[in-house]
């Protein structure tokens, strides 16, 4: 008798799905245009960095040095005799940066003294930082190819040796989507039977309140599911990005996340009981902390100490950091556990929450 | 004027009607903005990290120290053999491994390169590259230490010179917390009265079309610059960006970004039937326009069509407009490239939003 009720309510909930077209949107449209942005046109490495050169010198080291930037993959020089032209270049944003060799160039460097300048538009400090990093490397490969000796810095990167910030962002892109899903979609469906009264129907039928969550949740719970396949397959298939880790751990930890999200959806539509507010809760509550503290985009570890507690909190951040490792590095067990854990016990949580948050009487 | 007073009223009601109301509007953006000041940065200190000095002569010691005073690493493992390496990178507890081979100061001592290995995390490409020239920059001075002399490179910031991440994106969330919130308002205002059926009333009411479009971009406009004051404030008071540039200028682009905002928003919402639809048109137009404006990675890192594409996104503008008010000290000429297109966005998508408006309820 259970079964039956509660798989006419799922019968109910899956028609509603497919039948909307802006689930369907959210659930397939938004996760591809996504990775088209993210695997295409997103891109933290500076390529054709437009670096000036004012040359004021005109001896061999100079031109050495000079050929060593034309055929770098990352800078497009374009070459000066006077600061001040470069200076006016670089004031109305059509340079990155200044390389100064003045003329005492070589004079200077034959005495071991600072010889040459490099500035830099500091206002994007992150991008400012790469470029000197390279500047510096291709500076640092002349002088040794000069003939000086000493320690030089040899780097391996281990897991993504291109160091391509596709493959970094790629797979956090897996829950950014599953996130627009699980929560935003969840909370606007479920806030609209609020207000049209739909919801207080059901609460009158003799369904049970776990038979009705479950109701609710296992038709978005596939959906959310199928468009985590889809990203992973197109990540795989069209950007090349290796998952070295087992699909099994894989679809695990995502249903673990999923769970969470499809919770705290639930939970936002039974508190605000309105589409507005709820889509403005389920925006800032889930989507921009899976954006910004994840540490999809950036570093957690390297935010301060209260911002890390916060983002602790955020499911996605557990999830980013076990699909960055799943993608990359493969399965490591201490990872699974810790960050496993945390997803297992924030689901519950979340799922609690959603529990009281949904009456069992009308008031 | 009296009506479309009367409208704009009537629109501010609805929107500041009760205290949840007038709270979402404004604690989310500045808990956001606290958040993601504090979040959004690239700067790396005392990135954990392992050594392994199988030479553990003198050099190499002094080496390893210049590590352990450098503010950016902070050595957790001392390591005596290559195969906890492997362990220490996977399960994320060290980001970088230095290894010293044996030969390390003999072949220093012989005036031969010696090589510093440096084994990285890669699963953040962006960190790993960071830390990759934190380490280069140790090794280079290590390497210039007495006689030889400076590095021979001098590298200056120019508006940013200690390189502070927040004073790049602080500047940024007054753009980018203002847009979503606008955008997210005006779209919904329309699908809210069509699914309450309150939109056809207003239809038939004495306002014309571009009356009752006057009457929803105005609150739609008043919100977005409140909100974007309220951020500037902030950045201003709390975080304290210099603010170097004039306010005018700041402003011109604000209220021409607000328009577009709400010509946006309302064109969306004037497609919408449902408020869901609505919500989804919304994000579809939020998500990639905040990802293609420059506010967190370079437009210039972008292939070339994607460029062209990021034109018509208001979002792009207005971030050059404030970032260079903030930190260039820009005023209205310098800014004027950047002013103009807006202009083309927003009476486009406000006079999309007019004609709709009456289309779909038909």
């Amino acid at each position: 008798m259970r079964a039956r009720r509660l798989a006419a309510l799922l019968r109910k909930e899956a028609l509603q799905v497919v039948r909307d077209p802006s689930s369907i949107a959210i659930a397939f449209a938004m996760p591809l245009l996504l990775l088209a942005l993210f695997g295409y046109a997103v891109s933290l490495d500076a390529r054709n960095v437009r670096l000036g050169l004012v040359v004021e010198a005109s001896g061999g080291p100079a031109r050495d040095l000079i050929s060593r930037f034309a055929q770098s993959e990352y800078f497009h020089p374009v070459l000066y005799r006077h600061f001040a032209a470069a200076e006016a270049d670089f004031l109305a944003h059509r340079l990155d940066g200044i390389l100064w060799l003045g003329a005492d160039f070589e004079q200077r460097l034959a005495a071991g003294e600072t010889a040459a300048a490099l500035y830099l538009n500091g206002v994007d400090a992150n991008q400012a930082r790469l470029v000197a990093g390279y500047v510096e490397g291709a500076w640092e490969h002349w002088r040794a190819a000069a003939g000086r000796a000493g320690a030089v810095l040899v780097p391996r990167i281990w897991f993504n040796p291109a160091a391509e910030s596709r493959h970094f962002l790629v797979p956090g892109l897996v829950a950014i989507v599953m996130t627009l899903t699980g929560s935003l979609l969840t909370a606007m469906v479920v806030a609209r039977e609020w207000e049209r009264g739909t919801f207080e129907a059901l609460l009158a039928t003799p369904l049970e309140r776990g038979a009705l969550i479950a109701g609710k949740l296992l038709p978005y719970f596939a959906l959310g599911m199928a468009s985590m396949a889809v990203v992973v397959a197109a990540a795989v298939a069209a950007f090349g990005v290796p998952l070295r880790g087992s699909l099994g751990v894989l679809g695990g930890v995502a249903a673990l996340y999923l769970l969470a999200c499809l919770a705290l959806g639930l939970a936002i539509s039974a508190a605000t009981r309105s589409q507005f507010l709820a889509a403005q809760v389920a925006l800032f509550a889930t989507f921009l902390p899976a954006f910004m503290l994840s540490g999809f985009l950036f570093e957690v570890a390297a935010m301060p100490a209260p911002v890390r507690l916060v983002a602790e909190l955020v499911p996605a951040r557990h999830f980013v950091a076990l699909l960055q490792s799943g993608f990359l590095a493969g399965d490591v067990p201490a990872l699974l556990a810790r960050h496993g854990l945390a997803l297992a016990g924030e689901a519950l949580f979340f799922l609690a929450l959603a529990l009281r948050a949904m009456p069992r009487r009308l008031a | 004027m009296t009506r479309l007073w009367a409208l704009v009223v009537k629109e501010l009601r609805a929107l500041l009607k009760d205290r949840r109301a007038r709270l979402i509007l404004v604690a989310p953006p500045l808990m956001q903005l606290f958040l993601f000041a504090y979040a959004a940065t690239f700067e790396l200190e005392r990135v954990p990290i392992a050594v392994w000095d199988e030479d553990g002569g003198r050099e190499a010691r002094e080496l390893l120290a210049r590590f352990a005073g450098s503010p950016h690493f902070a050595i957790r493992r001392q390591l005596h053999s290559g195969h906890e390496v492997a362990a220490l990178l996977d399960q994320g507890e060290v980001r970088a491994v230095v290894h010293l081979a044996e030969d390390f100061g003999a072949r220093l001592a012989r005036g031969e390169v010696a090589p510093v290995q440096l084994l990285l995390d890669g699963r953040n490409s962006n960190t790993a590259l960071l830390v990759q020239g934190y380490a280069a920059e140790v090794v280079a001075r290590f390497a210039a230490r007495g006689g030889d002399g400076a590095p021979g490179l001098t590298v200056r910031s120019w508006y940013n010179p200690n390189l502070e991440s927040r004073w790049f994106f602080v500047p940024g969330l007054v753009a980018v917390l203002s847009f979503s919130l606008t955008l997210v308002v005006t779209a919904l205002s329309v699908a809210r009265e069509r699914e309450a059926g309150t939109f056809d009333q207003l239809l038939v009411t004495p306002l014309s079309s571009w009356e009752i479009l006057a009457g929803k971009s105005l609150p739609g406009v008043v919100v977005g610059m409140a909100e974007g004051t309220l951020i500037l404030v902030a950045a201003l008071l709390w975080f304290r960006v210099p603010l170097e540039g004039s306010l005018a200028a700041l402003y011109l682009g604000m209220v021409l970004f607000a328009l577009a905002a709400v010509g946006v928003g309302l064109m969306i919402s004037a497609l919408a039937v449902t408020q869901q639809q609505a919500l989804l048109g919304a994000f579809l137009f939020l998500v990639p326009a905040v990802i293609l404006s420059g506010f967190a990675t370079p437009i210039a890192n972008m292939p070339e069509p994607v460029q062209w594409l990021t034109r018509l996104d208001p979002l792009r503008y207005f971030l050059v407009v404030v970032r260079g008010v903030f930190l260039e000290g820009a005023g209205v000429a310098a800014l004027a490239d950047q002013y103009w297109p807006l202009l083309p966005i927003a009476l486009a998508s406000l006079a999309a939003a007019g004609l709709l408006f009456r289309r779909r309820s038909s």
